[in-house]
């Protein structure tokens, strides 16, 4: 177990280091066009050229990426182009705010979709096509339209949530509340939609292993059999969805903090890509591939922890 | 070729006459005429801005109304869904393109692939497509075309991996090799099979990967990063969405029609997908899959020899099957009978045999007398008579008493009847708890007794064992010991001893003899092996096809069969005797 943990690790951190130097490298391919988009088209060879100087972009490529790894290691993602601070200390602080947002959407849609789709696949008719047809509607609109459909309806219609804005928790929880609920269940619903398919999934196969039948055949009854046996063994696949969930909603997250004003990373993304702000945004590349390949690493331990074979070995 | 163009013009065919095909064909094509034609023949220019108009409510002028700027939104959603189509083709296209060419290269010649493409998956999934999106929009600038073509890179392995797995797997399969030997070149091999075969599966994953395109483009032009002069679905949502409190209108046209599209692309997925499934080679029929009235002729000229009774009258009847048929769904809304007229009878502390090939019914019928039919299935005629009640069609309440207290089961392949997830001593106390109504303690100690019993060497550690860690052996000794646990008055054995290796065949019989003795409890000896009924049975039923064809003492059954089915299964076993015999078919086959 011990040594499975540590390969892991190793896989992790292998790739975290080749997503960072893939990102640098594809991003300074096309980094000869920034001072122009930052200086616009009237600006003359020569000032670009200085511009060029300035940002550091005149060095060789290698040079830069050795330099900004340094940096990073230790956590110091190098200064902004777009403003007058360090990208740490910028990211940081919304870093916690995303995560929040992301951590708790992904655990209400985790419950969520968990219920739905063991229901489905447990009494299938009806209730199970409700859940297919939810699955579907939710895996194909985009989730910022249920936002602008949510904010329109309870929060601007029916002023029940905040429209804009974020409240610290630790400020006022009324107002953290009221001000996370639409966020979380805007991006929720595509999870919960693609979830609770995959959740009904893997409950439908374990129903039908040969094991159900036997112990039942021994006496035990088809809800107990279900709750302990079924779902037991229908957590492993269902853990791995997880990590795609997760992913897929810090994505997810960017539109929506932007649509409900939270400030999270997902304003400074946009602001950062519109202005061209290099640093800025390889910070972000590089927080977000380690979020996700953290994350992944969790849900593999997880789910070596529930599979005895895994765990014996 | 012929064949796979026949089975492609009828799966279009068949999605075009589903319901839910047709109209989100006919949605996905308004759309696309909506944004060739609207722009062409609109009196307005989706530009132009129109002071005195600005925010007005659909009129007859301006059919959806007209924007802050006064440009009619009739025409600039017309514009806008020209332009997204357009884009998102470009995602599809590039996705197609990059995707099936590394698959079908990947696929058809290296092994080595394997891990790089994985790898190289990995990379891709790290980060969210639209974190990859800004990146390059970052260094490259706005433009939806090149973000487009950027993302059908990223979602390009979605159509690598189906290729390449079809690809792997077609190369393998026997007619590539006849196409090899009848001396077709490489690329005719792939043109012919597998291109045909991945045809299906790559148009369902192409209006996946439209919507998700869609999806992520809109929301990049929603941020203010798509091209800013053009008009666009996500462009038009940004401006709505600045005019949300006053004039929440404008943002229904462009979000009703991203999600009408987006649906109808899913749906059009969907429905393709179940057509192709149900297109698909038809699973095997239970049994040879002949008419009613072949069925009825075939009853008829192989009317069933049962020989005289000559069983313990002394010994109460304990288990009692009448005319039992069984059927499922045949998909059709009828029901396609798999078990015919079956009659049994089991005496206290016999052993009766049912014996017949794979197919003939005979686990089935095992499976309906414990109400544990697979989905589907059920008794559509018949009795169940156990210690003298009734059990067909009882609720589970009845059967939660009466299975594994009174009725037990012993299954054929021992490994996958262990649930994997819990230790064996758990998986034998639960069920006594519940059953025998004892304490955990209790029956701890009584699986030990029973591991050591059924010749489990050191019970106590076997008990905190999970079933990856014992033999298949072993584990069928765990199942006897579960099956026998809460003294049952029948044990309903099928194929006990089929998935186990020759040696231990004879041990795991022996055992099974010697516990029945014991115990004297009735076994219903579910098998397709003669030898095996020979060892243990009192009484024996042949089956085919569903039907008992012959039914008799075990002494009748070996020394006057007449059947001409039992005498060739009997035969079968008959080692160093006189050559076998021709096959004999069912009549009417």
């Amino acid at each position: 177990m011990l040594t499975f943990i540590l390969k892991r690790v190793a896989n992790g951190l292998l790739m975290l280091f080749a997503v960072s130097f893939l990102s640098f490298f594809l991003m300074h391919l096309g980094a000869g066009n920034v001072a122009r988009l930052m200086l616009g088209l009237e600006a003359t060879a020569d000032m670009v050229a200085q511009k060029n100087h300035e940002l550091g972009l005149d060095k060789p490529f290698i040079d830069q990426y050795l330099n900004w790894l340094a940096g990073a290691v230790r956590l110091d993602l190098g200064n902004a182009w777009s403003m007058p601070d360090a990208v740490s200390n910028v990211l940081f602080p919304r870093l916690a705010i995303t995560l929040q947002i992301v951590s708790i959407t992904t655990l209400v849609a985790i419950i969520v979709a968990i219920i739905l789709g063991t229901v489905a696949a447990v009494f299938g008719g009806v209730i199970d096509r409700v859940v297919q047809f939810i699955g579907l509607v939710g895996f194909a609109v985009p989730g910022f339209l249920v936002a602008f459909f949510l904010a329109a309806l309870f929060a601007i219609q029916i002023p029940l949530f905040n429209a804009v804005g974020y409240t610290q928790f630790s400020d006022d929880p009324y107002q953290w509340l009221r001000s996370v609920t639409l966020p979380v269940l805007a991006l929720a619903f595509s999870g919960i939609a693609s979830a609770s398919n995959q959740v009904r999934g893997s409950v439908k196969d374990a129903l039908e292993m040969d094991y159900v039948r036997t112990l039942r055949a021994r006496g035990l009854s088809f809800n107990r059999v279900v709750y302990k046996h079924v779902l037991r063994n229908s957590a492993g696949p269902a853990l791995s969805i997880i990590g795609v969930q997760f992913v897929g909603m810090l994505g997810g997250s960017i539109l929506i903090e932007q649509i409900f004003a939270i400030p999270g990373l997902g304003p400074i993304a946009v602001s950062a890509t519109a202005m061209s702000d290099i640093p800025m945004i390889m910070g972000l590349v590089l927080i977000t591939a380690m979020i996700v390949i953290a994350m992944n690493l969790i849900v593999d331990l997880l789910s070596a922890a529930l599979n005895p074979k895994v765990r014996l070995s | 070729m012929s064949n796979n163009k026949k089975t492609s013009d009828s799966l279009a065919l068949k999605v075009l006459t589903n319901p839910l095909g047709i109209a989100s064909v006919s949605i996905i094509a308004a759309f696309i005429l909506f944004g060739i034609f609207v722009p062409i023949f609109s009196p307005w220019d989706p530009n132009s801005p129109d002071i005195y108009s600005s925010l007005t409510m659909p009129s007859a002028d301006h059919w959806f109304g007209a924007d802050s700027a006064g440009r009619d939104v009739f025409t600039r959603l017309a514009m806008s869904t020209r332009f997204s189509l357009m884009t998102a083709s470009v995602a599809v296209i590039v996705a197609i393109v990059c995707g099936v060419l590394t698959g079908l290269i990947a696929g058809y010649f290296g092994g080595w692939f394997d891990n790089v493409s994985s790898w190289i998956t990995s990379i891709v999934m790290a980060l969210p497509g639209l974190v990859v999106l800004l990146a390059s929009i970052t260094v490259i600038g706005p433009s939806m075309w090149y973000s487009m073509a950027i993302f059908g890179v990223l979602m390009s392995p979605a159509y690598f991996r189906l290729v390449y797995t079809t690809v792997r797997g077609v190369r393998n399969e026997l007619y590539v090799d006849a196409a090899r030997v009848a001396g077709l070149t490489d690329t005719r091999i792939i043109g012919r099979h597998i291109l045909g075969v991945v045809r299906a599966p790559i148009i369902i994953q192409t209006a996946i990967v439209a919507s998700i395109a869609i999806a992520i483009q809109s929301g990049i032009e929603f941020l203010g990063l798509g091209d800013r002069n053009t008009p666009s679905w996500g462009a038009m949502l940004n401006e709505a969405f600045m005019k949300i409190y006053d004039f929440p209108i404008l943002l229904v046209w462009p979000s009703v029609t991203i999600a009408l599209i987006s649906i109808s692309l899913v749906i059009f997925a969907n429905t393709v997908r179940d057509e192709l499934e149900r297109t698909g080679p038809r699973r095997k029929k239970v049994s040879g899959g002949k008419s009613a009235a072949q069925k009825a002729a075939d009853a008829a000229a192989n009317e069933a020899i049962i020989h005289p009774d000559t069983r313990g009258k002394d010994q109460e009847v304990i288990l009692e099957v009448a005319n039992l048929a069984v059927g499922y769904p045949d998909g059709s809304g009828g029901i396609k009978q798999v078990v015919h007229d079956v009659d049994l009878k089991i005496h206290r502390g016999e052993v009766v045999g049912l014996i017949g090939e794979s197919g003939s019914g005979k686990t089935q019928t095992a499976f309906s007398v414990l109400g544990l039919l697979p989905a589907g299935g059920r008794v559509v005629a018949g009795s169940i008579i156990f210690e003298g009640q009734e059990i067909t069609g009882a609720g589970a309440k009845t059967y939660d008493k009466i299975r594994g207290g009174k009725i037990s089961y012993i299954p054929q392949e021992p490994m996958s009847n262990l649930d994997p997830s819990f230790t064996i001593g758990t998986q034998l106390v639960e069920p006594m708890m519940k059953v025998l109504g004892i304490s955990k303690k209790e029956a701890t100690s009584r699986a030990i007794g029973l591991l050591d019993r059924v010749g489990i060497p050191s019970p106590t550690t076997t008990m905190k064992k999970y079933p990856h860690e014992i033999s298949g052996g072993q584990a069928q000794r765990v199942l006897i010991a579960g099956a026998v646990s809460c003294n049952p008055v029948l044990i309903i054995a099928d194929e006990p001893t089929t998935a186990l290796d020759v040696t231990v065949q004879a041990e795991v019989l022996d055992l099974l003899r010697e516990l029945q003795k014991e115990t004297n409890t009735a076994l219903l000896l579910v098998t397709h092996n003669f030898g095996v009924v020979a060892d243990l049975c009192d009484y024996i039923n042949v089956m085919q096809n569903g039907r008992i064809i012959e039914a008799g003492g075990v002494v009748e059954i070996f020394k006057k069969a007449k059947h001409p089915y039992t005498q060739q299964l009997l035969n079968s076993i008959l080692e160093g005797g006189p050559g076998r015999g021709k096959y004999v078919a069912p009549k009417g086959n």
